[in-house]
């Protein structure tokens, strides 16, 4: 679907909706950075969330998703509690990973969500094996692995491809194709900067969809995820996208120019939709109005939940480490 | 010379490649982000313009490619600085590493060496989490080949590398995260250091401590606390983990009779394992106390502050174990 299909409202309003809840979160954690309650490395994905939001709300229960470090949008998308996902960030137990991970490595296996994985790559091999693990018990649920256009040049992204094509798993690779990792741009680390070509010489379905656009990347997926359901393999999708901020919370940005990052904002997935839906009178004034206080309120309630949070006791650093016996660690 | 030139140990690793790259050009520098990006913490920061991209190349996100392909170029006669951002993202890399630059020498029957040097930013204390956090210099330090170093001062910063440049064999020098605010003076500039030795960096008379990376000043400091109670610690900066200077630490236990190691990576296995076992064959009778250790937590490092600290060697935790080979 591109700009010409018409966007049906109710969908744009829920993806409207579920892009202001990562972006409201995440301009509230970049503060929370700078008042030092968040702590570690924080990759911020303000400017990508049509990407996340577009693909899991094609997405059904029994699936399983697979995501990277900057895993923020994706946890909230698939349906973790803002609350979780905040108090995790703290460093609490009530957190989704109990603090033990904080915001590279958000997990919720009770969403299927396996995963903040922070080493480039790192995900696609096990978004794999959850796919052979789908097929073997019949649960006929998918896997999606996301995972930035850096992550093509490493070898676990090729050898990954060819397993899952290899043997017909059903996989939905999504590549957020931001341009950059970190300060690598695109053209200075690919000889074939064509990402879905190199994945098509796999020998499965793959194509390029416009990452900006929340209902076009929403269409692609539903198309892909049928075509991935139905037992024929993998699919390849790649999305254009771009990330307004710093690649962490640490990045001089000296390797980009203003201008670019000022083209790229004027796309900006949230005003772009919130505009079409103003334009089918589906969205007004007061229909925002409320739709912010109702996200800010979220974010709100998160903080003071993450704040009012357990801070675990040190006698317990050494659980988690092996399956728990008795309720003793190993 | 200049006796007041106080640099951070960040600055000081930056000399010292400016210093190998403008005393042979040979030497290049390649890994990711390390030019337009000015390495991912900054160390290489100005490189790019001072040498141009010849000299120091951005690489993609290819770590198994790039540490392969500086074995291959270390063979044909040039002179790679690989750079791998951590030493956790070294584990993509670990193939070529141990299965090429560490045995081609050895499977050759000596024809083909590799002088290669791979620098990775070890170790945690910054909140970073499990796969940003590990200190895995021991284990490299288990393979026949490899010789592995860790600067843990600002002039070992600055004049290892020259060192390791000269060597014939690969060389993998661990720069501690933690360490890169530390100060010191480099009145000289970079001006190499003897791999094959250990150092005295503090002398003592009770207990002796060994130790590298962020657990040297761990007990340096816990050295200086104990000195308010009458206790005297020497401090033994291991530099070299492979091969690694027992004489020197045996040297100390012999005036002190008691050690203690203390290191940022997991104890089973560790260097504070090695150690204790080469002391323990060579030096028993100058020991008075059982060896004593102190290790990072067996897990893997978690983000939450309170229990990464909890985790990590800290100068309480290094006094508490000399008071205990001292008890
Ligand atoms: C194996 C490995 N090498 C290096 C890094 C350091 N690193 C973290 S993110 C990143 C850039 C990744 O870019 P991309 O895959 O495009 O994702 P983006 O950050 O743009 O979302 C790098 C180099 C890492 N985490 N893992």
């Amino acid at each position: 679907m591109g700009a010409d299909a018409p966007v049906d409202p109710a969908l744009g309003l829920r993806l409207l909706r579920a892009m202001l809840r990562v972006r409201r979160f995440e301009e509230r954690c970049a503060e929370l950075y700078s008042s030092t309650a968040i702590r570690g490395f924080v990759h911020l994905y303000v400017g990508e969330e049509a990407v996340a939001v577009g693909v899991l709300d094609a997405l059904g229960p029994d699936d399983a998703v697979v995501a990277t470090y900057r895993d923020h949008g994706h946890a909230l998308a698939r349906g973790l509690s803002m609350r979780s996902v905040m108090a995790e960030m703290y460093g609490k137990v009530e957190g989704c990973s109990g603090g033990r991970g904080g915001s590279m490595h958000l997990f919720d296996v009770g969403h299927g969500f396996y995963g903040g994985n922070a080493i480039v790559g790192g995900g696609l091999p096990l978004a794999v094996g959850l796919a052979l693990a789908q097929r073997r018990t019949g649960s006929g649920g998918i896997t999606v692995c996301f995972f930035g256009e850096g992550a093509v040049a490493e070898g676990e992204f090729h050898e990954s491809m060819n397993l899952a094509a290899l043997w017909d798993l059903p996989v939905l690779f999504c590549c957020e194709n931001n341009l950059y990792a970190m300060g690598t741009a695109l053209e200075r680390s690919e000889s074939n900067v064509d990402l879905a070509v190199k994945a098509a010489s796999y020998g499965m379905p793959a194509w390029a969809v416009d990452g900006m656009d929340a209902p076009a990347v929403h269409h692609a997926t539903s198309r892909a995820v049928a075509a991935v359901r139905s037992g024929d393999g993998p699919v390849f999708l790649e999305l254009h996208t771009y990330r307004f901020r710093a690649h962490s919370m640490y990045d001089p940005e000296r390797y980009r120019d203003h201008e670019e990052v000022d083209r790229w904002r004027d796309r900006d997935p949230i005003e772009t939709l919130a505009a079409t839906l103003r334009g089918l009178g589906a969205l007004d004034d007061a229909g925002w109005d409320a739709l912010e206080a109702e996200v800010a309120a979220e974010v709100d309630d998160a903080v003071a939940h993450a704040e009012a949070g357990t801070v675990e006791p040190v006698e317990d650093l050494t659980r988690h480490v092996y399956a728990e016996r008795n309720g003793t660690a190993l | 010379m200049n006796p007041d030139r106080t640099v951070t140990y960040r600055e000081a690793l930056r000399e010292g490649l400016r210093a190998a790259l403008a005393g042979d050009d040979r030497v290049f520098l390649m890994g990711e982000d390390v030019g337009r990006y000015g390495g991912c913490f900054g160390v290489s920061l100005g490189l790019l313009e001072e040498f141009g991209p010849e000299r120091v190349m951005d690489t993609p996100l290819s770590e198994s490619a790039f540490v392969g392909a500086g074995i291959g170029a270390a063979i044909g006669g040039v002179r790679p600085i690989v750079e791998i951002m951590t030493v956790n993202f070294s584990l993509l890399a670990l193939d070529q590493i141990v299965n090429n630059a560490a045995t081609l020498r050895h499977m050759s029957g000596g024809q083909v060496g590799v002088p290669l040097v791979i620098r990775m930013t070890t170790g945690a204390g910054r909140q970073l989490a499990a796969q940003h956090s590990h200190s895995l210099e021991a284990w490299y330090a288990h393979v026949p080949g490899l010789r592995v170093v860790a600067p843990s001062t600002v002039a070992d910063a600055a004049g290892m590398l020259l060192s390791a440049l000269a060597d014939p064999d690969p060389v993998l020098v661990f720069e501690h995260g933690a360490l890169f605010g530390l100060t010191g003076e480099l009145p000289d500039g970079p001006v190499p250091v003897d791999l094959d030795r250990a150092v005295v960096r503090r002398p003592g008379r009770d207990v002796t401590v060994a130790a590298h990376g962020a657990a040297l000043h761990a007990s340096l400091a816990a050295a200086e606390e104990l000195a308010a109670d009458g206790v005297e610690v020497e401090v033994v900066d291991l530099r070299t983990l492979r091969p690694l200077d027992h004489d020197t630490v045996l040297a100390s236990v012999r005036r002190t009779g008691r050690l203690v190691v203390a290191e940022d990576g997991w104890r089973s296995g560790g260097i504070g394992a090695e150690l204790a076992a080469r002391v323990a064959e060579q030096g028993f009778w100058d020991l008075d106390a059982p060896v004593g250790r102190v290790a990072a937590a067996e897990v893997p490092i978690p983000y939450a502050k309170q229990l990464e600290d909890a985790a990590l060697v800290s100068p309480v935790r290094v006094a508490s174990a000399v008071r205990a080979v001292l008890s």
